[in-house]
């Protein structure tokens, strides 16, 4: 399947899903005015990779910020993931947050109690 | 005396102001401010996480005019923009901020306005968390963007309390006055 690839800009984050390898990346910031847009692809993108997904998901979420606009997408992203774990595929999210970013921590653990999938929160230290 | 644009925004732009605005509050707006805001504490070296917070602040609470500022205001004698708005950012003593926007919103729309922050308002920590994870997990997006996260938000990032007031302005309209403390 053919990898999606967004360029990032000042108020959306860089979008890396490789579908061959499994390993999908979203960094930087994501406080776009209309979210819905945005992740309109990422959720398309997820929705036919579930079709036929690897045998393990990797997803790492490197968010520095997000506003809440964009925080009902980023579920619904994790939802479609979700939906491949319940088919017993191997998926892992790995939230990544800075030192001392307990809003971002937090921000994870919110999700890891809605969404039924391996949570790994990572601490960038500098 | 009545409500007048040019004296409210006067008087609160008296302290010690980072960022005085009123105008439009587009897009591109938004994007100017908040790069103007982040360069100026990147030279006070302001630290970081006050700088994330008064943010995150920033993008929901001028995310919020974006979304729900009328294009036009009927029957206001001043001469408003488009999407009128103001957003002032003021340095406390304490060495927090204090964010304020300030629209006109329509009068019919206060209660629901006050009932939300009062509610908002009286919540803590913990139902706050409860209030945002199920308002994430249980309510559509709306086109206006975020289905209502967005105070929920800074109330649970800031841990304060909100301040608000409503000036009356004419029948169809009332001036309403958020203020946020970091």
């Amino acid at each position: 399947m053919e990898s999606l690839i967004i360029e990032g800009t000042t108020k959306t984050p860089n979008v890396n899903f490789d579908g061959e390898k499994g390993q999908l990346e979203i960094k930087g910031r994501s406080i776009p005015e209309n979210s819905i847009e945005f992740y309109k692809p990422l959720v398309d993108w997820l929705e036919e990779y579930a079709t036929a997904p690897k045998t393990k998901t990797e997803v790492n979420v490197h968010l520095e910020y997000f506003n809440t606009s964009s925080s009902k997408c980023i579920l619904d992203v994790f939802k479609k993931l979700e939906a491949i774990h319940k088919n017993k595929y191997d998926v892992q999210i790995n939230w990544y947050y800075e030192e001392d970013d307990e809003d971002m921590l937090e921000a994870g653990e919110d999700y890891e109690s809605i969404i039924r999938v391996p949570f790994k929160m990572i601490e960038i230290v500098d | 005396m009545s409500f007048s644009i040019n004296e409210y925004y006067t008087k609160i732009s008296e302290g010690d102001i980072l960022l005085a605005y009123k105008g439009s509050i587009t897009s591109e707006l938004i994007n100017e401010v908040l790069e103007a805001v982040e360069g100026k504490l990147e030279k006070k070296n302001e630290e970081g996480k006050t700088r994330k917070k008064l943010y995150n602040v920033l993008v929901e609470s001028l995310q919020n005019l974006y979304h729900h500022i009328e294009e036009t205001h009927e029957g206001i004698d001043e001469d408003l923009e488009p999407k009128f708005g103001i957003l002032v950012i003021e340095r406390g003593k304490d060495g927090g901020y204090k964010v304020t926007t300030g629209n006109f919103v329509a009068a019919i729309k206060t209660k629901f306005l006050k009932e939300k922050i009062d509610k908002i308002n009286s919540l803590s920590k913990e139902e706050l968390k409860d209030m945002y994870k199920f308002i994430l997990n249980h309510q559509k997006i709306s086109a206006k963007g975020g289905g209502g996260l967005g105070l929920v938000d800074i109330a649970r990032k800031t841990g304060k309390k909100m301040a608000y007031h409503f000036y009356p302005y004419n029948e169809k309209y009332v001036f309403f006055d958020l203020q946020i403390l970091i």
